[in-house]
């Protein structure tokens, strides 16, 4: 193999693997640290600044940054699990980004300030979600007349509609959409685009649309129409409970579909007055595109979760539902591994209900786009969105957030919202869209004296820690009532604490080696290697640990004096720093990787030809 | 050294032994020796060669003098039996613990000041009574306590750290092994483990006196151009003679896919040693021609290192002492005090 090439930013983010699994890229080992120095507004700013909404995602946001957290796999090889049966477990990255938002002061002062004079251009947003606010929030400050449009008379989108108030309250909502209104924002509450032409005509540089993925799918078997009355979609539901329309439901609840939705619904119905709450999936239990958390919060409630169940049929009496029907099926697999449920010919099963809830996915809808404007759409009624820069095919045109892909969930909003305001920054200065600023990368030595380092390399066998809950009994009576009660700071530090510091890089420098095998001797994971070079594949088979992990790159060496490489894999490394400790010549070197994403208006130090896209981790409710 | 405790987690595949044992369970505390010390290398080896050879740790006991080397035994086989002597006495107080307990394993531990100075009379005894041990030395040609004089191995003419060349001649402990009877005598060097942990094997298998004269370099005060016990002159100096690889009893024999000749060596207890030979004249077991390629290749300055010399028939000193089988802790009562029959016997056959 060819030495490595650690001067590119994609290595070393790559080994900080929840940044890089995170769709906004935000520096999660760094604002932990800070966290756990009991530094709670900067870890709130280093989040704010990358992931603009800290308390709202510290609450709700997909996480696609904990199973992909290196504490799992490192933990597979813990003796304590091993012995005790323990499953491995994350960092509670998102739980702890919350308790940055929960403990800071007032950071008002640090946030960026109105611009004092704009710049001539005008920006339209449609809906006001994550997206268009990340948007909004990326360009205001730069001079940029940004208005938003929304059919609701207040801003947040999805996250105030559709997200329970017992999940995230509406001050939490309130307070981080404020920072952002408060840049200046022209913000049109209960004004409903239905007209993308009319927008068109009114001479904005730039539009953006952001307006989610609105509509509830239906599930059309037989009595659907005959009992409708007692049957919802259950985002429509979830939003008219939001705004109070809706506070009261019948007492035995049936809800339909696995995802996250479902998990809202049947929670919700729980605490309006459902006391025999059921979801029923189509899946296995494990099939289900709920997150396990979610999952665990419903059945911790008191809610069983039935599954490998197909609905046949709604029974209904004189226009009043009476139940559900469903056939009995089981997964099985083809020679492609594509599943199919096929029914086992067992009995029917039925649930008595008097509310169904319908929780089986979300689409978009562009009756509003009019067709004729130059903005394509591709044979699923979806725009066509370049996803590096989110323009569509007429120039001034962006999409972002569920609007662009279809139903995802915060944090890609965030990041599309990133994405779309340097395109729109861009489009605006008659620049190339397509040109895109490459992440400012700083790698610092963290050595503060003979085996001294500015963080703590001492590796806890902490288990995760849980996030203590308010008593059911009261949590189900209201359903404004919060049921996480967050960590406290003595939690949040000792899960911090947890945290292997991925962004502190092990750097080897080949010259200084004199091949003394202090650092393979030392590393208890077995992570180092100096063996004869070859190509990746016969390389990662020779190591003194096989490196199976193919998603996890080898870190090799330039030719040592004795003509061998040095091989690191960075699977299982604990960033523990005791190679550099052992090593006599400073050959080995802990220094911390700063990756930021380049938003709107910053300056980019690297330049990159392409950065590679992150890996697509999340998928979206059902 | 490191302040921190090596972390007790370790790589999920960290393979098991026939004890379900993962080498982890082999080592000691952390070491406390410099950063790059070749003793800790040494040490690893150690860890690996019993957790390939699935010892039950209790059966080890580590026997060590004075010095930095003699320190190394606490950071490796922590489940094991030690006893840190006094400085150079190592190999009577291993002598007596062997012949009142034949059933451990003995490892005796000592450096180039333990071994070739203020023990050195010591040293020659252990080998030419051909104790039953592993004996190896971690030898870095100068004295690292105190901070880096010549010690006896030192090579003449080799300059020490501040420039000084030294002028006496040094002390080969292979030769002398040799010249005294040990019946396993080797050299390694801490910088190639792949050589090193198959010695260590075959060595804790042989019967008799197991010699491994072990290159060691001393990172703070042995190491610069001038010394002929660094890393880099070693490299460029070490002429293995062979390369080993320790078969124990009844595995299957795995066909030499490399060229070269091999020649195999039953050890007592049928595990076999099989040596690729890298040099096809070398024959480890005719001693007169291993002495004399061994001086013709010092006068020129290599390092020769590998299996040097092994006695196929090898014995110990508890044939030579006709000592009872059973370790004298297992003996009861009746085998103690034999009653006044068997005294009158003894009287007798004294009269």
């Amino acid at each position: 193999m060819k030495p490595t090439d650690i001067a590119h930013p994609d290595y070393f983010h790559k080994v900080v693997d929840c940044q890089w699994a995170c769709p906004a890229h935000t520096p999660v080992p760094e604002y932990i640290r800070l966290i756990s120095q009991g530094r709670y507004d900067d870890a709130y700013l280093i989040n704010w600044k990358s992931n603009v909404f800290p308390g709202i995602l510290g609450r709700t946001c997909d996480r696609p940054c904990e199973p992909a957290c290196r504490r799992v796999r490192v933990e597979e090889g813990s003796p304590e699990h091993r012995k005790a049966h323990l499953k491995p477990e994350a960092v509670a990255i998102c739980r702890l980004k919350r308790a940055a938002a929960d403990y800071k002061g007032d950071i008002r002062p640090r946030l960026p300030k109105p611009a004092p004079k704009g710049n001539g251009k005008r920006v339209a947003l449609v809906g006001a979600g994550p997206a268009s606010l990340t948007v909004a929030r990326d360009l205001a400050p730069l001079g940029y007349e940004c208005v938003v449009f929304d059919g609701d008379p207040k801003a947040g989108g999805m996250m105030r509609t559709q997200i329970p108030k017992f999940r995230l309250p509406d001050r939490v909502i309130d307070e981080e959409c404020g920072y952002i209104l408060d840049l200046g924002i022209d913000f049109r509450g209960g004004t409903r685009i239905d007209s993308m032409a009319a927008l068109l005509e009114q001479g904005y540089d730039a539009v953006f649309v952001g307006s989610g993925a609105p509509r509830g799918r239906d599930l059309d078997i037989p009595g659907r129409q005959a009992a409708a009355k007692h049957i919802h979609i259950g985002i429509d539901w979830l939003s008219s409970v939001s705004f109070g329309h809706t506070t009261s439901i019948g007492k035995r609840v049936v809800v339909l579909g696995g995802g996250n939705t479902a998990m809202d619904c049947c929670r919700s119905a729980r605490r309006l007055g459902g006391e025999k709450v059921d979801v029923v999936v189509r899946s296995g239990f494990d099939g289900m595109k709920a997150s396990p958390w979610e999952k665990e919060d419903a059945q911790h409630e008191g809610i069983p979760i039935h599954n490998f169940l197909v609905p046949r049929a709604f029974l209904h009496e004189n226009g009043k539902l009476t139940g559900i029907t469903f056939d009995k099926v089981e997964a099985r697999y083809d020679d492609k591994g594509r599943r199919e449920l096929v029914p086992t010919g067992e009995p029917e099963v039925r649930f008595e209900c008097d509310d169904v809830l319908v929780a089986v996915g979300q689409e978009n809808a562009y009756p509003w786009i009019e067709r004729g404007l130059g903005i394509e759409f591709d044979r699923w009624n979806m725009p066509v969105v370049d996803k590096a820069t989110m323009a569509s095919t007429r120039p001034g045109v962006y999409f972002g957030g569920d609007a662009a892909f279809g139903p995802k969930n915060i944090i890609w909003a965030v990041a599309h919202g990133h994405d779309a305001a340097i395109s729109i920054d861009k489009h605006c200065r008659g620049e190339d869209v397509a040109k895109r600023p490459g992440p400012t990368f700083l790698l610092v030595s963290q050595k503060m004296g003979i085996h001294e380092w500015s963080y703590d390399n001492a590796i806890t066998s902490d288990k995760r820690h849980r996030v203590p809950l308010k008593d059911t009994v009261i949590a189900l009576k209201d359903i404004r009532q919060e049921v996480e009660l967050g960590f406290d700071a003595r939690l949040a530090f000792a899960e911090a604490q947890r945290c292997l510091n991925c962004d502190v890089q092990t750097v080897f420098t080949d010259r200084l080696c004199i091949e003394c095998d202090a650092c393979v001797d030392i590393c208890p994971m077995d992570c180092i290697t100096f063996t004869a070079n070859g190509d990746e594949a016969d390389l990662r088979g020779r190591l003194r640990a096989p490196a199976v992990n193919r998603t996890q790159d080898l870190y090799v060496s330039g030719t040592l004096a004795s003509k061998r490489v040095m091989a690191k894999d960075e699977d299982v490394c604990l960033h523990c720093g005791l190679c550099a400790e052992r090593c006599p010549t400073g050959a080995w070197d802990m220094k911390k990787s700063y990756i930021e994403m380049s938003h709107c208006g910053d300056t980019p130090r690297v330049h990159l030809p392409k950065s590679a896209p992150a890996p697509a981790v999340a998928e979206a409710a059902e | 050294m490191t302040y921190l405790a090596k972390p007790k987690i370790h790589h999920p595949s960290l393979p098991v032994n026939a004890l379900g044992f993962t080498r982890r369970d082999y080592e000691g505390p952390v070491s406390t020796l410099c950063a790059g010390c070749g003793h800790d290398s040494i040490s690893a080896a150690i860890i690996q060669a019993f957790f390939d050879l699935a010892v039950p740790p209790h059966r080890v006991a580590k026997l060590s003098g004075i010095g930095c080397s003699s320190k190394t035994p606490t950071y490796f086989l922590g489940q094991s039996h030690g006893f840190n002597t006094v400085h150079g006495r190592m190999p009577s107080v291993l002598t007596g613990a062997n012949l009142a307990n034949r059933g451990l394993l003995y490892l005796g531990v000592s450096g180039d000041g333990d071994s070739a100075s203020i023990g050195l009379g010591q040293f020659a005894h252990v080998m030419r009574r051909n104790v039953d041990m592993t004996y190896i030395v971690e030898n870095n040609g100068v004295y690292g306590l105190t901070k880096g004089q010549f010690s006896a191995t030192a090579d003449k003419g080799s300059r020490s750290k501040r420039g000084a060349a030294n002028d006496d001649e040094p002390i080969d402990l292979v030769m002398m092994a040799l010249t005294l009877g040990a019946s396993f005598v080797a050299r390694g060097f801490s910088g190639d483990k792949e050589q090193l942990v198959p010695l260590i094997k075959a060595a804790v298998q042989h019967k008799g006196a197991a010699l491994i004269d072990v290159v060691s370099p001393c990172v703070a005060f042995n190491n610069h151009s001038g010394s002929t016990k660094s890393y880099d002159y070693v490299r460029e100096h070490n002429e293995a003679v062979n390369r080993l690889d320790y078969m124990p009893e009844r595995a299957p024999i795995v066909t030499e896919q490399a060229p070269g000749e091999t020649r195999d060596v039953v050890l007592h207890d049928g595990g076999l040693l099989r040596l690729k030979c890298l040099d096809p004249d070398y024959d480890p077991r005719n001693k007169v021609a291993a002495m004399a390629y061994l001086e013709s290749h010092r006068a020129r300055g290599i390092v020769v290192t590998g299996l040097l010399y092994v006695a196929e028939d090898a014995s110990d000193l508890h044939d030579a002492q006709e000592t009872v089988d059973a370790p004298l802790n297992q003996l009861s009562d009746a085998e103690l005090v034999p009653g006044a029959a068997a005294l009158e016997g003894v009287n007798a056959s004294l009269r």
